[in-house]
């Protein structure tokens, strides 16, 4: 019974603390309705979620979302000074594709986000087999030495977090 | 102690306004469509991220109330950015560039934005 009504127990408790933030306070009409949200929504979306990832890793989560805003902080320090200081002919970009050994879309949706938010890069396209990640970076010198770190700092903390 | 509370929100504020304006002066700036992508996704984060932390600490400090909803914001910014880039990106794509403009992917098909292989497996994304 309990696990027809909450097909996914973890959205449906997301689906309530951020419908109680949104109304900004606790009331009992408010958690009425966030109830009814997180028995609707799960029921009407498990069609998108047709094998979900348990999500077990909760501490090495924790510790790769820590990691990640500690390098957005780093990334836009480092964004701010290439705009400000590197004349514009200088700035190289270049196109650097990353092959991936993940498996489950989840993580390679959250590879790709993860890579959009850090250090001068952003995931743009991928290979139609799902394979190889497309990267456009901002000021790539060293466009293999970019590859080797995403694969050493994301994907593998990723890699041990789903799979 | 509020004064010392005030200059630390406000030097905070300062520094938050300063990366949003370098973001779009990076706008302006950048010469290609994918360089300029960079500036806003990043230089500007910084810029929403501290402007959420000082209204977060403002209000419950000289107000006396919490409020849930700055951590909200930063929930779906954080969502949102990665994908709008995304599709700006692929955008750019279609209409600008051609297959010529990308590196290989180096395996029997093509990024998928290029990819018009009709009997290719089944695409996994």
């Amino acid at each position: 019974m309990l696990k027809r009504l909450f097909p996914h127990p973890v959205l449906s408790v997301l689906l309530v603390i951020v419908w109680l933030m949104l109304v900004n306070g606790f009331k009992i009409g408010s958690l009425v309705m966030a109830l009814i949200l997180a028995i609707v929504i799960p029921i009407l979306t498990a069609p998108y979620w047709p094998n979900r990832p348990p999500l077990r890793q909760i501490p090495a989560f924790t510790r790769y979302l820590l990691l990640v805003m500690w390098d957005i902080l780093v990334a836009n320090i480092q964004v701010a000074k290439i705009i400000l200081f590197m004349p514009a002919d200088r700035i190289q970009s270049a196109w650097i594709p990353v092959p991936i050994d993940l498996k489950s879309p989840e993580a390679i949706t959250l590879l790709a986000g993860t890579i959009t938010m850090t250090p001068g890069t952003l995931t743009a396209d991928m290979s139609a087999c799902g394979t190889v990640l497309l990267i456009h970076s901002l000021h790539a010198p060293d466009p293999d030495a970019i590859r080797d770190d995403i694969k050493a700092r994301y994907e593998t903390r990723l890699k041990r977090i789903f799979e | 102690m509020d004064l010392a509370i005030e200059a630390i929100l406000s030097a905070l504020l300062v520094i938050g306004g300063i990366f949003a304006v370098i973001g779009s002066y990076g706008l302006l700036k950048l010469r290609q469509t994918m360089q300029r992508l960079h500036a806003p996704t990043k230089a500007s984060t910084i810029g929403v991220g501290t402007t959420l932390i000082v209204s977060m600490i403002y209000f419950p400090v000289f107000e006396g109330q919490f409020s849930w909803q700055e951590l909200l914001i930063t929930l779906f910014l954080f969502l949102t950015a990665p994908i709008t880039a995304n599709f700006i990106a692929k955008a750019q794509m279609h209409s600008r560039m051609t297959r010529d403009d990308l590196p290989p992917t180096g395996l029997g098909n093509d990024w998928a934005t290029f990819d018009e292989d009709e009997n290719a497996p089944p695409t996994r994304r």
